[in-house]
């Protein structure tokens, strides 16, 4: 589904990804972990397409097509949905229209019929479930006065809603008490599924109990400097980074584990 | 594609030239003029007096060019056509006589006339130049007792009302530009609504200017009586010019007791080109008063059009517990500049006003809120909420706030909220990576901060307006 080779990509000039490669197929949930500043969250929006950061050198094919070539809502309307750190606020739009302007948008996309807004608030209402949001949070202000955790779970709400072929979640947990971790995460797991893949960029081992990844991939300096199974995310947590930035480049090994 | 380029795309789609026969009289103002104009309209003594001594007021004036925030080059005052009709234009009995150019014009323009096509529960009193061309439904209007009409029947068939209310709200002496209309309006639209009268439609007038050259000088008049509703719409458009034309209106609204006004209005005058070349002057005089206890008079404009926007509606509050309001989303984009806003002023014991205005800059346009809250010393209890807020898109536009605040008693609240905003990349982002384009994400995050006045403004009116300020801000980002 996604084949991200020799990526190099950063931002005002300065090289953040230096060599990234990565192999994701569907049915499967990779976990990206890192210490801070190791190139986490920049991967996650230069897949997404966030203007502000260049891609120098390497390729990302999505479904086999040239995934750079696509403008960020090119993008989303082929499947890609990224959650973002700090969901950001749209003051006087509604939940609900915005949902369901972006839930249309794709069907356009598809050839498919957009839905009127009765049709899509029942549709709505089905998904909130996913994140055990009630209705209120519909005519509510996009993430306006929302708490961060509120903010979160209506990004997993439009992950529902979207039903992306790839879903990039970056620091979904960051910030959550152990409550709204546990919505997050069952919403996740609730749309995962054999014909979807999931990338979970995170600090913290904390999430990977309650979303379990088949692959781990530790990011130090712009490269993925280990990689492994559900276990190497342990690992790090007794250890800490620290000892990943003494070790030495392990991407070229560690390009076959995928 | 650049930015640039976006925008040169953009089609002001009601840029044509309707080519049409025209009575035009010599450029230039002089009492003769007025007089030349009174011949005209075949208008009676007491009109004449009115015109010449707002004339005369009017050569004592300065232009009020200092204090709004705009600048643009002098205007010679005797080198524009104050009369400019389209001929065959005597007394129509029916809309039969209208020349079809004319009807097709305004079909173009989105306004069906003749009878088969009207709009439904709209009448409209339809604009061209100088005069009015046509009113609509003026018969079914006729049988609820709503008197709606061009200002010139008004002027023949009710001589009285007219002779009442005229300059009752805005005196010939008011300022500059209302001295001007007031000395050579030509038409416009008057509307009478009789006490305990719901109006049964919506009424509007459409203003078009067509001539190059001539001035657009036109005068409303809304008198709603005791216990009476209206509510009343404005469009206007005009062609594509190289030159400026100057538009200079005078909007007067008398609510009694109990009566309500409420007067919409979406302004798409010509704005000029990326460079600031053509596009309307709009130096508006708009006043209403709620003369009577418990009236209430609410302004709602989306202004997107003109070169320069110069325009307060207001609202004298002088009946106890009457109520204004004022909405208002005034956006500008390439060259264009705007001062406007509103004044309140308070009379009458309890009485309330609010202001909403949200102002949206782009290009390298300026855009600026300038309004005053007055309370009176006898205006006990008197409470005013105002929220002023500004958006700017790119980094070559400037937006202001200039409010005034004099309250004259210590029994009375007044309120203001101000914020200046700018559409940010990562808002954007955040949309597009949902799917949805830039453009209509720019279109997203506009109407969502323009929704408070957007609530205010009749359904069809609304669409209108959402999807004028998309089409206006095309390319303006990016």
């Amino acid at each position: 589904m996604l084949e991200i080779k020799d990526l190099h990509a950063g931002i005002d000039g300065n090289e953040i990804l230096k060599g990234i490669n990565l192999t994701v197929n569907k049915g499967e949930i990779h976990a990206i972990m890192g210490p801070n500043g190791s190139g986490k969250s920049t991967l996650a929006k230069v897949l997404a397409g966030h203007p502000a950061y260049q891609v120098t050198k390497g390729e990302v094919l999505y479904e086999g097509k040239d995934l750079l070539a696509l403008a960020p809502d090119e993008r989303a309307r082929s499947g890609i949905f990224m959650a973002f750190q700090y969901p950001i606020e749209v003051p006087g739009v509604s939940n609900a229209q915005f949902l369901r302007l972006a839930y249309n948008e794709k069907r356009k996309h598809l050839g498919e019929e957009e839905l009127d807004p009765l049709e899509f608030k029942d549709l709505l209402k089905e998904r909130a479930k996913v994140v055990e949001m009630d209705a209120s949070f519909m005519t509510r202000s996009v993430n306006d006065g929302f708490s961060g955790g509120e903010k979160k779970r209506n990004e997993i709400l439009q992950m529902a809603v979207l039903e992306p072929k790839l879903a990039v979640l970056d620091e979904t947990d960051s910030g959550l008490d152990i409550d709204a971790l546990r919505i997050v995460a069952g919403g996740v797991n609730q749309l995962h599924n054999a014909n979807n893949a999931v990338i979970l960029v995170t600090h913290y081992q904390r999430l990977l109990d309650y979303i379990v990844p088949q692959f781990v991939h530790v990011l130090a300096n712009g490269r993925i400097a280990k990689e492994g199974g559900k276990e190497l995310a342990l690992e790090l947590e007794q250890k800490g980074y620290d000892w990943l930035k003494a070790a030495p480049d392990s991407n070229g090994a560690g390009a076959g584990v995928n | 594609m650049s930015t640039a380029e976006l925008l040169s795309q953009q089609e002001y789609k009601y840029g044509f030239v309707t080519d049409i026969e025209s009575d035009v009289i010599p450029r230039g103002l002089t009492e003769d003029t007025i007089r030349l104009i009174v011949a005209k309209k075949n208008e009676p003594d007491w009109m004449l007096e009115f015109r010449l001594k707002a004339y005369r007021h009017w050569l004592t004036m300065t232009e009020p060019k200092h204090w709004p925030n705009i600048s643009y080059p002098d205007i010679n005052y005797q080198d524009v056509i104050y009369y400019s009709a389209p001929k065959r234009k005597a007394s129509l009995a029916s809309l039969d006589e209208v020349d079809p150019e004319l009807l097709r014009t305004f079909e173009k323009l989105g306004i069906p006339l003749t009878e088969q096509k009207q709009l439904a529960n709209v009448a409209v009193d339809a604009v061209f130049d100088s005069v009015s061309v046509a009113t609509t439904y003026k018969e079914k209007l006729k049988k609820h007792g709503v008197i709606f009409c061009s200002f010139t029947e008004a002027i023949r068939d009710y001589p009285d009302l007219v002779k009442k209310y005229l300059g009752s709200v805005v005196p010939t002496n008011d300022n500059f530009f209302a001295a001007l209309n007031s000395a050579v309006f030509s038409d416009g639209s008057f509307c009478f609504i009789p006490k305990g009268v719901r109006c049964p439609m919506e009424l509007s007038t459409y203003f078009r200017i067509n001539n190059s050259e001539s001035g657009q000088f036109e005068r409303t008049l809304i008198i709603a009586e005791e216990g009476s509703h209206v509510s009343y719409l404005e469009g206007c458009t005009a062609p594509k010019f190289d030159k400026n034309q100057l538009h200079a209106a005078v909007v007067e609204l008398v609510a009694l007791d109990d009566a309500q006004i409420k007067y919409s209005t979406v302004q798409n005058w010509y704005a000029g080109d990326e460079e600031g070349v053509g596009g309307i002057y709009n130096f508006v005089t708009k006043r209403g008063k709620c003369a009577g206890r418990n009236s209430k008079i609410s302004w709602t404009q989306v202004e997107t059009g003109s070169a320069i926007t110069w325009k307060y509606p207001s609202c004298i509050l002088q009946g106890d517990n009457s109520i204004g309001e004022f909405y208002s989303v005034a956006l500008t984009n390439h060259a264009q500049q705007a001062d406007t806003g509103t004044k309140m002023i308070h009379l009458g014991k309890n009485t309330r006003s609010t202001i909403i205005s949200k102002g949206i800059a782009a290009g390298k346009s300026n855009n600026s809120y300038r309004g005053l809250v007055k309370v009176m010393p006898k205006a006990e209890g008197a409470r005013n909420y105002t929220q002023c807020d500004s958006m700017l898109i790119g980094s070559n536009s400037g937006a202001n706030t200039f409010p005034y605040i004099e309250v004259m008693n210590n029994s009375s609240s007044v309120e203001h909220e101000a914020s200046t905003s700018k559409i940010s990349e990562e808002q954007l982002f955040y949309l597009q990576q949902r799917g949805i384009s830039q453009e209509d994400a720019v279109s997203l995050i506009i109407n969502g901060f323009c929704k408070d006045v957007f609530l205010q403004l009749p359904m069809e009116f609304a669409v209108e307006a959402q999807r004028l300020l998309g089409l206006k801000l095309e390319g303006s980002v990016g």
